[in-house]
């Protein structure tokens, strides 16, 4: 096979390794914290789908100052978190719960914004994000700006009814956005066939006038072309596009599920398809990188989440009377007299 | 906008009367002139003008994109609402009739809700539309749906009872960080007893601050929306059939609610009752009950009572509409057995 760069140089090359490299190892260091006790929430592992929120995120541009394109990711893209510039201490300190989180522990996760690097957090019914998205988007186009915005969702939250209802809002507005479908085959333990009835979630996008593509979602480098294609047609006015990347979940939902109610079998075979082995083997075939700056690449980002873990695992919990704080922007919440010094309702 | 101003829209510059919702269409017009940031979103809002005409000609004036009809899909474009507002803007988005507002519960309970505690920052977003019975609407064009927000911490919920009240309120809300949820009740819209010169100025009327409407002295008639007139209604009779002085609070913000103005005057007249249109199980009532019992138990000379709706759909003819809703002569049964307690 004559691989196709697609008109990337070797320094972005390895710049897709890298971030392949450091979601995997950033989510392997949760494993370990979970393990030691340090992450109370969820653990939702991507494992096998890490290329499609990197090479998605790659193609768009990345800014820090509020110009760039915007992207709303899910807790399987951190890979598309980080290269918009989120923090890898802020992701373990916002898994640990820390005071120091960007969210001072209200939230879990992946779960956080920064509207001057382009990301927003997703809330956890996750088709409500594309009216979010349409509505940033749709903002876009009001005020004439080049950008455009990205939302990842799986398969199960294109049965939503906030789905329909931002898509369809978004194609009547030409909104200037990607619908990223991550059909990873299973919502929590139902099967992609009892969420819908098409085969591919591209038969969708006919049905709301939008153009739709789907790509293998373990190929970082076809992930990152169809992506770049759909961005430059949105943002030349097309309106909004929809990317399915598919692949499959190789994890439970979390990890809390066994996924007992996968064939083994069909998991073992999917280890083949793994998006950062093929990816490897392809820089190694292609000599488009050596053994050794792999390598290199591999032990730096071991390396950059086992510090950024330890630093985070020093902070602080936050105070819980911040419990109350920052529910509006102009009110105090009371605190409870019972947790004051008042001996009588009457008097707090 | 060189555009003129719409001549409809000019009426308190001329010192002339305005109903309620034409304070509301002022209200936006003025606020919509004032901050370019400022933009609506609805259903038929544009050419048609809105479904009760509050935004009649605005399309013409300020263009397709700061007045967008959008398909029928309160979700949808309450969601891509609180988008915009992340964005800067400040969407002002209509709701037909409240009552659909329901596919949008979840995008504005979920997410609005909480967007500025979980670190998302401000949401300046208001949700207007029409609430109300007496009109033969039917279940699925009368109901109220304050209590349906009620208990979610982080919006704030408006119900204005005059048209002063509506253009100020209306407009402390575009300029609040905070989503509001903003109920006009459709029986006051054109009532001609509510037309009256407002001030030819720039005016606000603060969240969160109830109004005294009539000072009295035997007991407190809380209340709001379209129950301020008839609880008015009820007071006249009683003071001068039964010699019975009855204070009346308009809530007029019930997100966040003015306990004190509420706790003040059980204090001064030690006998309460609250008259709401809302249904009655889980009403506002409730709350406002346990709030005086935890702050003037003492003070009380007699049980709270409540005037509401009953628990029922909102029956569309209207013998059983009538009988659903709260009237006059129920604020007066009750306030006549609360006075001599």
């Amino acid at each position: 096979m004559s691989d196709s760069t697609y008109g990337l140089g070797r320094t972005e090359l390895h710049d897709l390794y890298h971030a392949l490299c450091l979601t995997r190892a950033a989510e392997e260091r949760l494993e370990l914290l979970q393990k030691q006790g340090h992450v109370t929430g969820g653990l939702y592992r991507s494992l096998g789908q890490e290329a499609g929120a990197v090479g998605a995120a790659y193609a768009l541009r990345r800014r820090n100052d509020g110009s760039g394109d915007m992207l709303c990711h899910t807790i399987r893209a951190a890979g598309a978190l980080f290269l918009f510039g989120g923090e890898l201490i802020d992701f373990f300190r916002q898994y640990m719960a820390k005071g120091t989180s960007p969210t001072r522990g209200r939230e879990a996760n992946v779960h956080w914004f920064d509207f001057e690097k382009g990301f927003v957090g997703p809330v956890s019914p996750l088709g409500t994000m594309i009216e979010i998205m349409a509505g940033m988007t749709l903002s876009f186009r009001l005020k004439d700006e080049e950008r455009i915005g990205i939302v990842f969702y799986g398969d199960g939250a294109s049965s939503t009814g906030a789905w329909h209802e931002g898509l369809n809002f978004a194609a009547v507005q030409r909104c200037p956005m990607i619908l990223m479908v991550e059909n990873n085959q299973w919502a929590f333990s139902t099967p992609t066939s009892k969420n819908t009835r098409v085969s591919s979630f591209t038969d969708k996008g006919p049905g709301y006038g939008i153009g739709a593509e789907s790509v293998d979602g373990t190929d970082v480098l076809a992930v990152f072309d169809a992506v770049r294609r759909a961005a430059a047609l949105v943002r030349s006015g097309e309106g909004t596009r929809m990317v399915e990347l598919k692949y499959f979940r190789r994890k439970g939902h979390a990890q809390h599920d066994p996924q007992d109610y996968v064939d083994p079998e069909v998991i073992r075979m999917r280890e083949k398809k793994d998006p950062v082995d093929l990816y490897r083997a392809r820089l190694l075939d292609n000599d488009w990188a050596s053994e050794e700056e792999l390598v290199a690449i591999e032990h730096e980002t071991f390396e950059v989440c086992r510090v950024a873990a330890e630093a985070a695992i020093a902070e602080p919990y936050p105070d819980g009377l911040d419990a109350v704080t920052d529910v509006y922007t102009d009110l105090t919440t009371p605190h409870p007299w019972t947790r004051g010094d008042s001996p009588d309702p009457t008097l707090a | 906008m060189d555009r003129e101003t719409p001549e409809h829209l000019l009426k308190t510059k001329r010192g002339e009367p305005v109903t309620m919702l034409e304070a509301i269409s002022e209200a936006l017009f003025e606020e919509m002139t004032r901050d370019d940031s400022v933009f609506l979103m609805g259903e038929d809002i544009g050419v048609y003008g809105g479904a009760f005409k509050v935004t009649r000609d605005f399309l013409a004036h300020f263009g397709e994109n700061r007045v967008i009809d959008t398909p029928i899909a309160e979700g949808g474009f309450t969601g891509a609402a609180a988008g915009a507002a992340h964005m800067g803007l400040r969407p002002v988005v209509e709701i037909q009739f409240m009552d659909f507002i329901s596919p949008a519960y979840d995008v504005i309970t979920n997410y609005i809700a909480t967007s500025n505690y979980r670190g998302a920052g401000p949401m300046p977003l208001v949700i207007r539309g029409p609430v109300g019975g007496g009109n033969r609407g039917g279940p699925f064009h009368s109901q109220n749906v304050e209590m349906a927000f009620f208990h979610t911490p982080g919006l704030k919920i408006v119900y204005p009872s005059t048209a002063k009240d509506a253009k100020g309120l209306l407009k402390a809300s575009i300029r609040d960080d905070n989503p509001v949820i903003f109920e006009e009740h459709k029986g006051l819209y054109r009532a001609p007893a509510l037309r009256e010169v407002l001030p030819d100025e720039d005016y606000i009327v603060p969240l969160g601050q109830a109004r005294t409407v009539r000072e009295g002295t035997d007991l407190t008639i809380v209340t709001y929306g379209a129950m301020v007139h008839k609880s008015v209604d009820a007071a006249e009779t009683l003071e001068s059939e039964d010699g019975v002085s009855v204070e009346i609070i308009d809530l007029r913000t019930l997100l966040p609610l003015d306990e004190d103005a509420i706790v003040q005057s059980v204090k001064k007249t030690n006998k309460l009752l609250v008259v709401h249109e809302d249904t009655r199980t889980g009403g506002i009532a409730g709350e406002i009950a346990i709030r005086v019992s935890e702050k003037a138990f003492e003070w009380l000379d007699g049980p709270i009572l409540r005037v509401t709706a009953i628990d029922a759909p909102v029956p569309y003819s209207g013998s059983l509409e009538d009988y659903f809703l709260p009237q006059t002569d129920d604020v007066v049964k009750a306030a006549r057995y609360l006075a001599a307690y």
